[in-house]
């Protein structure tokens, strides 16, 4: 964490024409699922302004390495193996240090290490699908693992995820909390997903797909992607009005 | 033509998914050996100071279904009023409580629990005090973008009638759907998606 003054302003709105609707019903599951009446808007108090924060100190060296965290010993995840790396910013172009990411994915073959999938793709006995990372000062991350592979699901009668990797972040106030996806450059499985879909403006599923990153590869061991990520920026406390004695 | 402002704009939301639990709870899905435990799954120790007291519900759909594939986390203030969060600048929170928990709704019943301690009163930005209340945040599958809302206490019926965010309800007889209901020291909390019954969702 940086030495600089604790924020406490409130977060500029959220642009909920640039985030998925509740009720997308391509998307057949948010049919039942999405709230139908208005939103209840007030401006942020102490309750949203604040969150929870997550040292560096309670990672263990594997957790930003999923190609051997839940390996057996001298063995590896099967896959393509790949560097995502990128930074987390706020809206202004800051960078958001000493934030929490988490993220999960299938392994190469579209699988998910969970009672409730039951695609027929196998298991990698050396691949969990889970890591975390804090950013660091400036706000940059990186983690490796295997490149998921695309899935089936049962939405449509041929419907398929394309490749994702799943991300849950924290900032520093609780109305910043977000969790997203991660699309990889050219698939052409993005164009015709639902879920994707769920999102109207190209440009918002443009900052949701990774771009290939040669700079970034580990030469003869794995390519990159880089995947910049934004949360809500705080206002300034400018001229705001204060009570007598605040 | 005016100077382009260049602010960014906030990463769009995709849903939690089903699988929600590989990344955020991973040893409460099976997936053991990773971390040592999952995060937010314990709030308070020992000394902890402050009231202990239960919190427990389902999310409900359209149908009267619970989900059982929902996570909820919750996010409070400590006995004095006080948040675990650098942004705190009135005071040092009790380091003995997280103010953060994480629980997913039970894959069969649809039940989540929280074991936690009962949260002082807090400032509007006003001044005025908001009643002690446990704010939430819900994701799952067919969710997204992940909903808020918060959780009152029934006991507290001047300080809620005084409270600054659920005087904002215009339709008073929605003002119980932030409300739990208590037994003793564990109190209840079902919240709907949709329906007569919705909850008060907030954009906050
Ligand atoms: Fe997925």
């Amino acid at each position: 964490m940086s030495n600089d003054a604790p924020e406490t302003g409130a977060f500029f709105a959220r642009d909920r024409e640039w985030h998925p609707k509740p009720l997308t019903p391509g998307y057949k599951t948010s049919v039942l699922r999405s709230p139908q009446k208005a939103l209840l808007s007030f401006d942020n108090t102490i309750s949203e302004i604040t969150g929870p924060t997550f040292g560096h100190s309670m990672l263990g060296e594997l957790d930003n390495d999923l190609i051997h965290n839940f390996a057996r010993n001298g063995e590896s995840a099967i896959g393509e193996r790949i560097v995502v790396h990128g930074r987390l910013l706020d809206e202004r172009g800051r960078g958001v240090a000493g934030a929490l990411l988490e993220f999960w994915q299938a392994n190469a073959g579209g699988r998910y290490r969970h009672k409730r999938d039951g695609y027929l793709a196998p298991l990698d006995p050396n691949f969990g699908g889970c890591g975390r990372t804090v950013t660091d000062e400036r706000g940059f991350y990186a983690f490796r693992t295997v490149r998921p592979g695309p899935y089936p699901w049962p939405n449509g009668p041929n419907e398929w995820r394309p490749a994702h990797i799943h991300f849950s972040v924290f900032g520093h106030g609780f109305a910043q909390r977000l969790i997203t996806q991660m699309y990889f450059e050219g698939d052409p499985l993005i164009a015709r997903c639902p879920i994707v879909r769920t999102i109207n403006d190209p440009a918002a599923i443009c900052q949701l797909t990774a771009a290939l990153d040669m700079n970034a590869t580990v030469p003869m061991d794995a390519l990159a992607y880089k995947f910049d990520i934004v949360l809500r920026g705080r206002r300034s406390t400018l001229f705001e009005n204060r009570l007598e004695g605040n | 033509m005016a100077q382009p402002l260049d602010y960014l704009k906030e990463s769009p939301s995709q849903t939690a998914g089903p699988y929600v639990h590989i990344g955020c709870l991973p040893n409460f899905c099976g997936i053991a050996g990773v971390y040592p435990a999952d995060l937010g799954h314990s709030m308070v120790n020992a000394r902890t100071r402050g009231e202990r007291i239960t919190l427990s519900g389902r999310i409900i759909d359209g149908t009267g279904t619970p989900l059982r594939d929902a996570m909820v986390e919750i996010w409070q203030a400590d006995a004095a009023g006080l948040y675990n969060s650098p942004s705190e600048t009135r005071g040092t929170a009790d380091p003995d409580f997280t103010g953060w928990g994480r629980q997913a709704a039970d894959p069969e019943t649809g039940l989540w629990r929280f074991e936690t301690i009962r949260p002082g009163p807090v400032p509007f930005p006003d001044g005025r005090l908001q009643a002690p209340h446990i704010s939430v945040w819900i994701v799952a599958r067919g969710i997204n973008l992940g909903l808020n809302t918060r959780i009152y206490f029934p006991e507290n019926e001047a300080a809620n009638a005084a409270d600054p965010v659920l005087s904002r309800i215009e339709h008073k007889n929605r003002v119980p759907t932030l409300i739990a209901r208590r037994d003793g020291a564990a109190y209840s909390h079902d919240i709907h998606l949709q329906g007569d019954a919705e909850t008060v969702f907030l954009d906050i």
